[in-house]
């Protein structure tokens, strides 16, 4: 057993390289199972593959940043090439990144294509979610890896705002002062809660370091963590398919893993990848030297954030001016719009296929997709959400609107809070409307 | 089927090209980094290496590869009732949870205890806020200065415009950042008990939004209105900083100050109310 001859006449480096893990690993069977296994072909599989690959990116072009970036508010003075700065007082994290965009070679470009993959990151999983979420894959027993792709979504958002925060310039700033208030608002802890994460009072020292840690240590390990188990049930559970053809709840139809499935996919990871960079190499992001260093009394206007964020400051702009006080507790005007308004969509959000199933009844497993249309209740809650988000992002660059269409802020913003309510139930009366029309006219063809 | 052999030799030829594509433009980004790099340039060069590459390696899979579509069959995932029963036995008996009530209470009881202890150090991350949420560097006497910390002067602010101040020797204070701005003296309509406060005209609000605590930058001269940029939160100068318009709720708390005989400025206090955002025990 031990000394089998496996150097045959006619094998090969690959055969004996094989050969030799195997007598020691007995790696061969299991290898050979996973490169026949099968997986469905529909290019809205493809989302969650996209994200996974721009995490790819993020950490490969992360590692290089680290490289050069210091978590450091400590003041120096800029004396760089860049001229319109030289000479500010500019904290160690500005002088870092300012150098690595403008005397690191490629180091620009790293940052571009660092911040673009995020980006694009956020916006494949939300979109692979929207998938998941209408064709009702996260049904039984996918609810499991709903709550792990939720986790992963939240990981994501995470490490979006912390990363937008390291450079220490203007805008950041301003978006950690929006966050500490937001901390600031949780019932009866939030002062000590927004003490303890940002170590005091903003703006405080240990911050960045903070973040820093947070940005490529902690929210890293626990998205590799969380991905790889992502990957292992949705390995372990087999790929759900859409209906039509030979496609039964009881099988699987697509192709093999290797090499068809390989093949398309490191191609789709290589696709990613060039797209992002010839972004990041021709459309400039977050230029930090236009915004300057952050100074706690100053404010760069208009101040956007990132996509994924605008919701939120669309939401903490719509809110209501109301701060009661209750038996001699102020309730801040940013717990309902900063807290209660996340808390309610998030929660909703994770727990959603434990809530369906209990109002359709429905324990049942399912292997083959609904379409939208099939769950018309289902497409007008999702679409309702959804249009509540659009809104929310909208009013998040209300300013910035208002002066594009002519409009008073003020005007815009009144317009806005009327439609946060109206237009999400608008668009689900219409798309359940269309649903139930839809069904029906399927349920006709078939007769 | 007779002209398929043709095909496949162009498609294969095709791929081809396009690896060889991705080695020139991998050669050429190496020849850009080494004469001093470009970032679009680069950018575009990577693009090229990355995609070429990929566009050949999925024409290669789809074109030039046999990849059947196939049935494999689901398998139920739950296991064997007797297994499942097994491991439960496994898990339980021969530890003897259920048995030792006792030991499994103490236990957890070790653990709750061992994690309350390791937790505490969270508590080294911060202070516990205590009463600098509610006061500021501001006291009485203390001088008006500008953000380089030299004393802002009545003379230096023409009507109808304002000056971001600080107490001298804390220059570029968040907490204690303060508008100075002059209007003409007749038309504050400020609450009885602030006459005083405002001098000449020349009145002082925190600068912090009441809202989610930016610096309130904007000033609408005409309306003599504060906006804050982040979520256009407005406030009346006239009426004591009150909010007329936006999310925020509480007025910008006024900064009680004195015109001196050489023309600078002195606080005659703190702010009455914290400044900033609000906070649940914010009344106590």
């Amino acid at each position: 057993m031990t000394d089998r001859p496996r150097s045959d006449a006619g094998a090969t480096e690959l055969d004996r390289l094989i050969g030799w893990l195997d007598e020691r690993t007995g790696f061969a069977e299991v290898a050979r199972g996973a490169l026949r296994k099968v997986f469905p072909d529909h290019w809205s599989f493809l989302l969650g593959e996209v994200a996974l690959f721009c995490y790819v990116v993020l950490v490969a072009t992360g590692v290089f940043l680290t490289f050069f970036f210091a978590a450091d508010s400590r003041p120096v003075t800029y004396d760089g090439p860049y001229v319109p700065l030289r000479g500010a007082q500019v904290s160690a994290a500005f002088d870092s990144v300012m150098r690595l965009s403008f005397e690191v070679r490629a180091g620009l470009l790293m940052r571009q294509i660092h911040h673009w993959a995020a980006v694009v990151f956020v916006a494949a999983i939300v979109i692979h979610v929207c998938r998941i979420f209408f064709t009702g894959a996260f049904r039984r027993p996918r609810e499991i890896n709903w709550l792990v792709g939720f986790g992963i979504l939240v990981l994501a958002l995470a490490a979006g705002f912390t990363g937008y925060s390291l450079p220490d310039d203007l805008l950041s700033g301003t978006g950690l002062r929006i966050f500490y208030s937001v901390a600031e608002a949780i019932p009866f802890i939030g002062p000590w809660f927004a003490y303890l994460f940002f170590g005091g009072e903003f703006p405080t020292v240990e911050l960045l370091g903070r973040l820093y840690v947070f940005h490529i240590m902690l929210i890293p390990a626990l998205m590799i963590g969380g991905i790889t188990v992502h990957l292992a049930i949705l390995w372990i559970q087999k790929h759900t398919q859409y209906p039509g053809g030979r496609a039964r709840e009881t099988n699987v139809v697509g192709r093999h893993f290797w090499p068809g499935q390989v093949f398309r996919s490191t191609g789709l990871f290589l696709l990613t990848a060039a797209i992002i960079a010839v972004v990041g190499g021709l459309v400039q992001i977050n230029p930090v030297w236009v915004y300057g260093p952050f100074v706690p009394f100053a404010v760069s206007s208009p101040a956007q954030p990132d996509w994924y964020i605008g919701w939120l400051e669309g939401a903490l702009r719509l809110g209501p001016n109301w701060e009661p006080t209750i038996l001699g507790v102020t309730i801040p005007s940013l717990f309902l719009p900063g807290i209660v308004v996340p808390t309610v969509l998030f929660g909703g959000f994770a727990l959603w296929p434990f809530i369906e199933a209990r109002l359709s009844g429905d324990h049942r497993e399912h292997h083959i997709l609904q379409w939208p249309w099939q769950a018309p209740a289902r497409l007008a809650i999702g679409s309702a959400v959804l249009t509540l988000f659009v809104v929310l992002t909208i009013a998040g660059g209300n300013d910035v609107l208002a002066v594009f269409l002519h409009v008073g802020v003020e005007e815009l913003t009144q317009t806005l809070r009327i439609l946060a309510f109206v237009a999400p139930l608008i668009v689900a009366a219409i798309a359940y409307r269309l649903a139930i029309e839809r069904r029906r006219r399927d349920a006709e063809e078939e007769q | 089927m007779s002209r398929e052999p043709v095909r496949r030799s162009r498609v294969e030829w095709l791929v081809a090209a396009l690896f060889g594509l991705t080695a020139l433009a991998g050669v050429g980004l190496l020849l850009v980094y080494v004469l001093g790099g470009q970032t679009q340039v680069e950018g575009v060069l990577l693009a090229i290496a990355l995609g070429s590459l990929g566009v050949g390696i999925v024409l290669w899979a789809q074109d030039l590869m046999v990849t059947p579509v196939v049935v494999e069959e689901r398998h139920p995932y739950g296991s064997d009732p007797v297994i499942a029963a097994d491991l439960d036995a496994t898990l339980d008996e021969e530890a003897g949870f259920t048995r030792r009530r006792l030991l499994v209470g103490m236990l957890l009881t070790a653990l709750a205890g061992l994690a309350a202890a390791l937790a505490i150090p969270v508590l080294s991350l911060g202070p516990a806020p205590g009463r600098e949420l509610f006061t500021t560097a501001w006291r009485p006497g203390k001088r008006l200065v500008g953000a380089d910390g030299t004393p802002i002067r009545a003379t230096d602010i023409p009507i109808d415009s304002l000056v971001t101040v600080f107490p001298e020797g804390d220059a570029g204070s968040a907490d204690s950042q303060t508008l100075l701005i002059r209007v003409p003296p007749g038309l504050l309509r400020l609450d009885p008990s602030r006459a005083s406060w405002a001098p000449e005209g020349y009145v002082a609000y925190s600068k912090v939004c009441t809202h989610a605590g930016c610096p309130v930058g904007l000033y609408r001269a005409s309306e003599r209105k504060l906006i804050c940029p982040c979520h256009q939160s407005t406030f009346d100068v006239l009426t004591g900083a009150t909010p007329v318009f936006g999310p925020a709720a509480r007025a910008l708390p006024q900064l009680p100050i004195r015109l001196q005989d050489d023309g600078t400025f002195v606080a005659d206090g703190d702010f009455p109310e914290p400044v900033g955002p609000s906070f649940w025990n914010q009344t106590s």
